[in-house]
């Protein structure tokens, strides 16, 4: 009789935990291909860099190991730091910028209609062509002879004689945020447009009704309600930014003077122009850090409980 | 004080109906005015360039003022970037191969590993998603001088399949988050009925879930084309032999000019040429690309 009734139980559970086992393979099976190039083309070269920038790592002939040498050597190379220094210059310019205008982009086309949505389709037309032919766009623009600026500056009067855009640091700067503003704010307005298109309108009727002025519902209301979307959009923007390289390789070229040789500029130019591979790696570590410590700050803002108020 | 406010209220009560109407209007027609004229300026670098390249050879070393070709519709601009290397068909097949083998590796390595996430449980699954997301933390420009040497080591280098393993790579945070939520918008019922009419294993991924999952997967192949499409730093730093370059590459050496001078009808014409494209994907698959862009914003 127990021998009976233990071996009821007994026949279905191999059968139920084989196939459990089963399953659970083939869901590490169908994660796999996924696994596998996230493993070869990141962790495995991220691991590399690593150990690179402990060596002199020549792009011929054999790496030596000299310790922390680069990064002493980085912590007194000026061109390195005014790089960065750059970089951090650009990104508050161009984030400043970017969302300004994207939020009243987003103010114009979080309605509804089709007049309205045929603005934000042409607003969001130039994020879909790359950065390398917007920029490539652009330097054209700002050629002193064939361009559009300076010959327009020229002919409508605001400027005697064809200025060269590209041959100073300020108007050179100015040009590239322009561009970078033309070509990003349509990416920004979508990602502010959909926080707005949450908002409750009876919250902004409520507040009209009470006699809030625009400005006030505007800094009352909208504002504190789309928090998350526009912590998304500032992070996005700012890592974005920090890693900046087509447009000033391709319309300035690091130039005038080497004023703009971006964070990303200089690691390239370190290690596949110098071929300093190992001094390049160290490079990268340190703007690693760095983005990854704004990512961290992203993801405390981005958490429901936001930051500490 | 009391009287006064009072009385400013009949007259605006009374006042209301055709003045506030009126003002509406004035609004609406102030708000159309701005929309459209940012709209323009939007569009203008566009037109410009689209248009200045039909222009004459003589006509592109002048200022585009006005852009449109005055003597003329000419193709001679995209004749002379035929002179640039081999032929641009060529460039442009590089840009087309690295941009559709992208999307379709990044179609089928999402598509399984969002299956697998959202309905199968296996040791270490959750470490292995935050795994996968977390790539997107870290800056892959501070990585490429290692995929250089490890692309040369696994004979892949100046290769245009090593360019697309390392943009699909790229994609994966992106794509395997997007598929996995759609896999888990699908109700588990439709899978336990199909299962009782005896789908299995492929067919049931393929046949049943596939085309319930199909919006997540034109998203993420559109935005895999795209960004490989539009990728520069990689491609410039990866490809080192010319007859292997993509169209980004290929026009910074156009631009860089030959014998000193620029021809800047040819880059005109290549800018067209890369943007295009672009346009026309997002105009047709517009619904999808936004779809793409909010679901990171919501969550």
């Amino acid at each position: 009789m127990t021998d009976g009734l233990m071996a009821v139980p007994e026949t279905p559970m191999p059968t139920r935990r084989r196939r459990r086992r089963h399953s659970q393979w083939n869901g590490l099976l169908f994660v796999l291909p996924s696994l596998l190039l996230v493993t070869i083309f990141f962790i495995v070269p991220l691991g590399m860099a690593a150990w690179m920038s402990l060596h002199k790592w020549p792009l011929m002939g054999v790496p030596r190991w000299v310790g922390f040498d680069n990064y002493e050597r980085l912590l007194t190379d000026k061109s390195f730091w005014s790089s960065l220094w750059f970089t951090i210059e650009y990104t508050v310019v161009i984030t400043i910028g970017l969302l300004g205008v994207a939020m009243a982009l987003a103010l114009i086309v979080q309605g509804q209609g089709k007049a309205i949505s045929a603005y934000r389709t042409i607003y969001f037309l130039p994020v879909v062509t790359g950065f390398a032919s917007a920029a490539l766009l652009w330097v054209w623009l700002s050629n002193v002879d064939t361009g559009l600026f300076s010959p327009l500056a020229q002919d409508i009067g605001l400027t005697e004689g064809r200025v060269n855009i590209l041959a100073n640091f300020t108007p050179a700067f100015w040009s590239v945020i322009f561009m970078v503003i033309w070509k990003m704010a349509g990416f920004y307005m979508v990602i502010l447009m959909s926080g707005l298109q949450s908002i409750p309108t009876d919250y902004i009727e409520a507040a009209r009704i009470d006699g809030a002025k625009w400005s006030q519902r505007f800094r009352f209301i909208i504002m504190p309600l789309i928090r998350k979307p526009f912590a998304l959009a500032l992070i996005l923007c700012i890592s974005g930014s920090m890693l900046a390289f087509d447009q000033f390789y391709i319309i300035l070229s690091g130039g005038p003077r080497n004023q703009t040789v971006t964070a990303v500029y200089k690691i390239f130019n370190e290690s596949f122009i110098s071929f300093r591979l190992g001094y390049g790696a160290a490079l990268s570590m340190v703007l690693l850090v760095i983005l990854l410590a704004l990512s961290v700050i992203q993801l405390t803002f981005l958490s429901d409980k936001g930051p500490k108020k | 004080m009391n009287a006064v406010t009072f009385s400013d209220q009949a007259m605006a009560a009374s006042a209301a109906p055709t003045q506030r109407k009126g003002r509406l209007r004035y609004h609406t027609l102030i708000f159309h005015a701005t929309s459209v004229l940012v709209a323009l300026l939007f569009l203008a670098p566009l037109v410009w360039v689209v248009l200045s390249s039909f222009r004459s050879p003589a006509e592109s070393t002048q200022p585009p003022i006005p852009p449109w070709p005055m003597d003329g519709f000419s193709i001679s601009s995209y004749d002379r970037l035929e002179n640039f290397g081999q032929s641009v068909l060529h460039y442009s097949g590089n840009s087309l191969f690295v941009a559709v083998g992208t999307s379709m590796l990044t179609i089928v390595v999402s598509l399984l590993a969002g299956y697998g996430f959202s309905r199968y449980r296996f040791p270490l699954k959750g470490l292995a998603f935050v795994l996968i997301l977390s790539t997107m933390m870290i800056p892959f420009q501070s990585i490429l001088t290692p995929l250089f040497l490890l692309l040369a080591k696994m004979g892949l280098q100046n290769t245009l399949i090593g360019l697309v393993f390392i943009y699909t790579t790229l994609q994966l945070p992106f794509s395997v988050f997007m598929m996995r939520n759609a896999f888990d918008a699908v109700p588990k019922e439709i899978e336990e009925a199909a299962r009782m009419d005896g789908v299995k294993g492929w067919r049931m991924l393929v046949q049943v879930m596939g085309p319930l999952v199909l919006p997540g997967v034109v998203t993420v192949g559109l935005f895999a084309f795209l960004n490989a499409w539009n990728e520069f730093l990689a491609a410039l730093v990866l490809l080192t032999d010319q007859s292997k370059f993509t169209l980004p590459v290929l026009m910074t050496a156009v631009q860089h000019g030959r014998y000193g001078s620029v021809d800047w009808g040819a880059v005109q014409a290549g800018v067209t040429l890369m943007m295009i494209p672009c346009m026309i994907l997002f105009l047709i698959l517009q619904r999808s690309y936004i779809r793409g862009l909010t679901a990171g914003a919501v969550k």
